[in-house]
């Protein structure tokens, strides 16, 4: 699983996974710590700093999508690095916030993955056991040398 | 099953995820999914998993990938059928 998270495409400051628990053919579960010096705070908001939505579903998207799709496209094909990543659509509810030094969970349980397109229910709970987040998302993930 | 009856139930599937609602309008077997009706390739993936259920039909990776216009989704349709 730590093999996933290697080969994924993101690096710092934009990798939103830090550790994968599970993963099989149908499902996905990860978590990621916000840590409180993360740059975005300084302006999300100016004296209240909160985890962006878009940053919640990125992390949601990476761990979620990113992540399940490159375990199910490696089953057909070793190469990572023969993999490129594109998120398609979004169709996420808010429900808490998120402040700086919170870690969450997501899971994401596949809808179906077929002719590259992976779309799956995804859901970010925090340590509380509250869902902060959750929605469908989909994304293409292709081959290039197909 | 008539040409008509085909592109008639591939233009319900297809309605929903147009973006395009006026190529709609004169839709034939030479509307291009993608610049008539601005669908792109994630949601070509949805119409195809639809046309599926729709026909009772399994469209292969190579068939997917060459259904360009309506008219390449009525012939995939059409050789299925058979």
């Amino acid at each position: 699983m730590r093999e996933i998270i290697d080969q994924l495409p993101y690096s710092q400051p934009f990798l939103f996974v830090d550790e994968l628990f599970h993963v099989d053919n149908n499902s996905v579960k990860g978590c990621f710590t916000f840590k409180a010096d993360l740059d975005f705070y300084k302006g999300h908001f100016k004296s209240y700093p909160v985890t962006p939505g878009v940053i919640l579903t990125e992390c949601m998207a990476q761990i979620g999508l990113a992540c399940l799709g490159l375990y199910l496209a490696k089953q057909e094909s070793k190469n990572a690095d023969h993999y490129q990543f594109a998120m398609t659509s979004t169709d996420i509810e808010f429900f808490k916030p998120v402040y700086p030094g919170e870690k969450v969970t997501v899971i994401s349980e596949k809808q179906y993955f077929r002719f590259n397109k992976l779309k799956c229910n995804v859901e970010m709970i925090n340590s509380e056991n509250n869902v902060v987040c959750k929605g469908i998302l989909a994304g293409m993930i292709v081959n290039i040398y197909k | 099953m008539n040409e008509k009856e085909i592109l008639s139930r591939l233009k319900k599937i297809v309605e929903p995820y147009t973006q395009r609602p006026e190529g709609l309008r004169d839709f034939n077997v030479n509307t291009d999914f993608i610049n008539d009706l601005q669908i792109n390739s994630a949601n070509l993936v949805d119409v195809v998993l639809d046309v599926e259920d729709e026909f009772n039909i399994e469209i292969d990776n190579d068939s997917m990938e060459g259904m360009l216009t309506v008219g390449d989704a009525k012939t995939i349709i059409e050789n299925k059928l058979v």
